[in-house]
């Protein structure tokens, strides 16, 4: 991956001043200067553009939030008015005539185990690759950032005779979140390595004279120090699996199904219940969006991370 | 590596080097070995079992006639990429890829810029406005797909509804039912999805262009326009090249919004790589065509991933110096 040299002061700023991992640990939040002073107010036309913008992102996900509140009679007379009454039936039969809580349940257990693995043996992984010199480390890294290469897509077929028919564990959570895990990995250990390089070595020097083993160094400094990074890739891995459509369309079947499998049936099974399909689309996607957007600034600068890496 | 800062010196030759002192020296660095590896195992054995294993075996399935069960006994060397590549379906899909790779980057890089541009400046709800653009992004492909299913629905959908107040008509098997319209509207619903992106990844790196040069240009008289033109987006160049890296490999990938829109119909008219293998592989049972399809697809992002590497990013270290537009 590309090396950047960040010397010359106008060319490195561009990349400087953003939003990327900030690899010094005590400064990890909002040190940016803020942009501003040459740029112009906006004007009426910003102001209108900028609310096109807004209606043609949102018109489709507000469309379906009110559509739950609808009933498929109101949908079909005036298919873009607003609900008239206000139903809340559809929700109401969501919540508790669907498999709606078990398909939550997996999701949040998948993702779980998916996001716990991936930062756990990611972060172990990144430390001797960031921080003892070795012959294989360079090699040992290069494994990992050509992996970022592999789409799971590529491997969806032998991967789900290996975890239903070699390791047993088809329709279990472990069998999604172990292969979701593992394709995490390449750019989990991508964005964490230059986290855990920029410890300063002083740091490392004083807890050895203290006494402490490398091991405690590990456990005791770098575990804390690095946690921005820790929670940057965790939000990575979990918006990922919590997204998963392809591994656990293969994977798991019935009650263990997942959100996006729950919806993608109740819309095939029930294609003419439009407002039934709006009422479960927004309970899968609204707990999950505000969280996402409450981690926007993470999820960002994650990508920026792996894409610089 | 790039480190948005240049590291503290020492960070990258940490003190393990030190373990080559003469005293104690074997015994450290046998300690020392044990503990890479204790260190690299977990990730290590994820990724040999879950990624590398599954991709030889693909290898070796695209060798063999199979359906799934039983032993692999029935070689049949390059027959299934002939087969493959010979099979109208496939090569169309790697069409409908490309088509989508190269739609996806002409449609959203000037959209993404434009929005991106338009954000970058001081106004009212600027915060609001990022977040609501991001939305689309974190929304999974299959929700995104099932809303705009029912928005698109022939005959009683939302769109259709809306194209007639204007005295439009929609098609009649609707717009993914119609095999010319399918692709484009495909490429509508990922344009939506992930333009905001595109949006958030620019906005990022245009914080990080020096507004001084912004402004000796508007001394030097130049419009807005121009301003942005020949310095702005020039020093966005690095950022653009790695978002049209990102979604070259995405698009080459995509499978969910397919399943879920068209299931790769009207007529295979929206079939891609992806779509064609899982169809071959779960629904016929063709195990030996799904996995050279798969390889197929591989090295085509392969391919498409070093020549990038290789004539357009390496640009960026290059030229990191001598920033373009400022000379």
């Amino acid at each position: 991956m590309s090396t950047t040299t960040t010397t010359t002061a106008t060319g490195a700023t561009p990349r400087a001043g953003s939003a990327g991992p900030d690899p010094r640990p005590r400064s990890a939040d909002g040190r940016r200067p803020r942009h501003g002073s040459g740029r112009s107010e906006g004007g009426v036309l910003v102001y209108l553009a900028a609310l096109v913008v807004v209606a043609l992102t949102l018109g489709p996900v507000l469309y379906a939030v009110f559509g739950g509140f609808r009933t498929n009679a109101q949908l079909a007379s005036d298919p873009a008015g607003m609900p008239d009454p206000w139903v809340l039936d559809n929700y109401r039969r969501v919540l508790t005539e669907s498999s709606f809580w078990t398909y939550a349940l997996n999701s949040v257990a998948v993702a779980f185990i998916t996001t716990a693995v991936t930062v756990i043996a990611g972060l172990m992984a990144a430390y001797p690759l960031a921080r003892y010199q070795f012959r294989w480390r360079e090699p040992l890294f290069m494994v990992f950032v050509v992996g970022l290469l592999f789409p799971a897509t590529v491997a969806i077929i032998p991967l789900f005779i290996l975890v239903t028919r070699d390791l047993s564990l088809g329709n279990t959570w472990w069998g999604v979140a172990l292969p979701q895990a593992a394709f995490a990995l390449p750019m989990t250990i991508v964005i964490l390595r230059p986290f855990l390089m920029a410890i300063p070595r002083e740091m490392e020097e004083a807890a050895i004279v203290d006494g402490a083993s490398r091991l405690q160094f590990f456990w005791r400094v770098l575990l804390p120090l690095s946690a921005p990074g820790a929670v940057t890739v965790g939000v990575l891995a979990f918006v990922a699996s919590w997204n998963a459509y392809l591994l656990p369309l293969l994977l798991l079947q019935g009650d263990m199904k997942t959100l996006p499998l729950g919806v993608a049936d109740f819309s095939s099974q029930y294609s003419s219940d439009t407002a039934g399909v709006f009422a479960f689309t927004t309970l899968a996607m609204v707990p999950a969006l505000i969280f996402f957007l409450a981690m926007q600034r993470r999820i960002v600068s994650g990508l920026q991370g792996a894409v610089k890496g | 590596m790039t480190v948005t800062s240049a590291p503290p010196r020492g960070a990258t030759d940490p003190p393990a080097g030190r373990g080559s002192r003469p005293a104690g020296g074997r015994r450290r660095d046998w300690r020392m070995a044990a503990e890479i590896a204790g260190f690299t195992a977990p990730a290590l054995l994820l990724f040999g079992v879950f990624v590398v294993w599954p991709i030889l075996r693909a290898v070796q399935f695209s060798l063999f006639r199979w359906n799934g069960f039983g032993p692999l006994v029935d070689f049949v060397g390059l027959q299934n990429y002939v087969a493959v590549l010979s099979d109208d379906v496939f090569t169309g899909a790697v069409g409908h890829n490309l088509i989508i790779v190269v739609a996806s980057i002409l449609i959203q890089l000037p959209l993404g810029l434009a929005i991106a541009l338009l954000l970058n400046r001081r106004m009212r709800g600027q915060g609001v406005l990022r977040t609501i653009i991001f939305v689309p992004y974190v929304l999974s492909e299959v929700i995104a797909g099932v809303v705009w299913f029912q928005l698109l629905q022939p005959g009683r959908g939302v769109i259709e509804a809306m194209l007639g107040t204007v005295g439009l008509e929609g098609p009649f098997q609707g717009f993914l039912g119609t095999p010319s319209l399918a692709l484009p509207t495909l490429v509508v619903v990922l344009t939506w999805k992930y333009v905001g992106l595109a949006v958030l990844l620019f906005l990022a790196g245009l914080q990080g262009v020096p507004e001084e040069l912004a402004e000796a240009a508007q001394i030097d008289g130049a419009s807005w326009w121009q301003t942005q033109w020949r310095v702005t987006i020039p020093l966005l160049g690095p950022t653009i090249r790695m978002w049209a890296f990102l979604s070259m490999i995405g698009s080459l990938q995509l499978f969910d919004m397919v399943w879920i829109l068209t299931g790769g119909g009207p007529a295979n008219a929206t079939t891609t790589m992806a779509t064609f293998l899982v169809n071959e592989g779960t629904k016929r049972q063709n195990y030996g065509i799904a996995a050279a399809a798969s390889v197929v697809l591989f090295v085509i992002a392969l391919v498409m991933a070093v020549l990038y590497q290789r004539f357009v990013l390496r640009r960026d270290t290059a030229d990191a110096d001598v920033p373009r537009g400022v000379r």
